[in-house]
């Protein structure tokens, strides 16, 4: 009998010491960080992904309009996940341009995700595996980016996850609509979407420009000079990811020039 | 492969090059505070190239885009949501399509 409780009490114990092991388990404590991470991720994404849904809409429509196969045009969204990038390629790709040209009209317009890339690199971990990298890379497009790289902590892994999912199912999903349903809403209404997605940068851009002196002056350089590209005479031949390309590189040079940020 | 699907595919893969090789590649702090300025400048950069004047052409009326854009821009100013600016622009677009 005496045995018996003896035991009992030596399993409760092993029991309670696993217990505690687990609670002070750093993996275990990690694993609930990465949880909520990931899930502040998926909620600060749902604004993107509604904003996808119609840009995306509007490139299945087009894509298949233009002789596109549906299941190619979403095989597109999939594994391009980029808004310019995927309108200008399939405009060629219908005109029935050299593949060359398709491939460097692609690289001048997404050019800029090389900058947001590299930006990016500065605000994670060094630790991050490569895999992981690799994971993270592919979600970045402007929104994505710009949501991550307003935040103030780290980025790290989960939160990137989060962020990525929703859109990146949005923009397949916008596709899919698009594509299927050739013109079911009136005209008006999907000519009135094409501005949603500016209506979002709007939203992402202006309370930050309210509060900082620097990025509002980098904002209106930057469409002082875009707008000069496009309505210019003498230098409005130039397409419009290369007037992107250009015009961050200058507003964000003199920005740094003007504004050099203290600390760390 | 046809032509097409050999076109996505090189599309996919410079796309993907392109955001793949700066994060997996720079693994150190920049330390120049010129450049990390210019960095941290670039989001602001790219949205407002991207916003102005794209903003104007995105329906089928200039005047109504800017209607359009002077609501969003007022919204954004009082820090309406995302959502709420992206859909309140729309809306206004479209009222203006059925109005005029």
């Amino acid at each position: 009998m005496q045995v018996i409780i003896y035991n009992r009490e030596k399993e409760e114990g092993e029991i309670l010491n696993h217990l505690s092991n687990i609670t002070n388990n750093p993996s275990v404590s990690e694993r609930k960080i990465s949880k909520d991470e990931f899930l502040k991720g998926v909620h600060q994404g749902i604004p993107i992904t509604l904003g996808y849904i119609p840009v995306s809409f509007t490139f299945g429509l087009m894509a298949v309009d233009g002789g596109i196969p549906i299941w190619m045009t979403i095989l597109i969204s999939l594994t391009n996940l980029t808004s310019a990038g995927q309108f200008v390629g399939v405009s060629l790709i219908i005109a029935d341009t050299s593949l060359f040209e398709i491939t460097l009209a692609t690289f001048v317009i997404n050019i800029r995700y090389m900058l947001m890339s590299l930006s990016l690199s500065q605000k994670i971990s060094p630790k991050i595996a490569p895999l992981k990298r690799c994971m993270m890379a592919f979600g970045i497009t402007d929104e994505i980016f710009t949501v991550a790289s307003l935040e103030e902590q780290e980025v790290t892994f989960s939160y990137m996850m989060g962020l990525t999912i929703c859109p990146y199912f949005g923009w397949a999903l916008g596709t899919i609509l698009g594509a299927m349903v050739t013109s079911v809403l009136p005209q008006a209404l999907q000519s009135s979407m094409g501005i949603a997605l500016y209506g979002m940068f709007i939203a992402l851009i202006v309370p930050v420009a309210k509060r900082s002196k620097a990025a509002l002056v980098v904002v209106i350089i930057s469409v002082l000079i875009s707008s000069s590209f496009k309505f210019l005479p003498c230098i409005n031949v130039i397409s419009d990811g290369w007037s992107i390309i250009i015009t961050t590189i200058i507003a964000a040079t003199i920005g740094a020039f003007i504004f050099p940020k203290e600390g760390d | 492969m046809s032509k097409k699907l050999m076109a996505v595919f090189l599309m996919a893969v410079v796309t993907y090059a392109i955001r793949v090789l700066p994060l997996m590649f720079c693994r150190n702090k920049i330390k120049s505070k010129f450049f990390k300025s210019f960095l941290d400048y670039i989001p602001f950069a790219v949205l407002g190239a991207m916003i102005f004047p794209s903003i104007l052409f995105s329906t089928s009326n200039i005047y109504f885009s800017m209607i359009g854009m002077i609501v969003a821009l007022i919204l954004a100013y009082y820090e309406k949501g995302l959502l709420t600016v992206a859909v309140s622009a729309v809306l206004v677009v479209y009222c203006c399509e059925l109005i005029f």
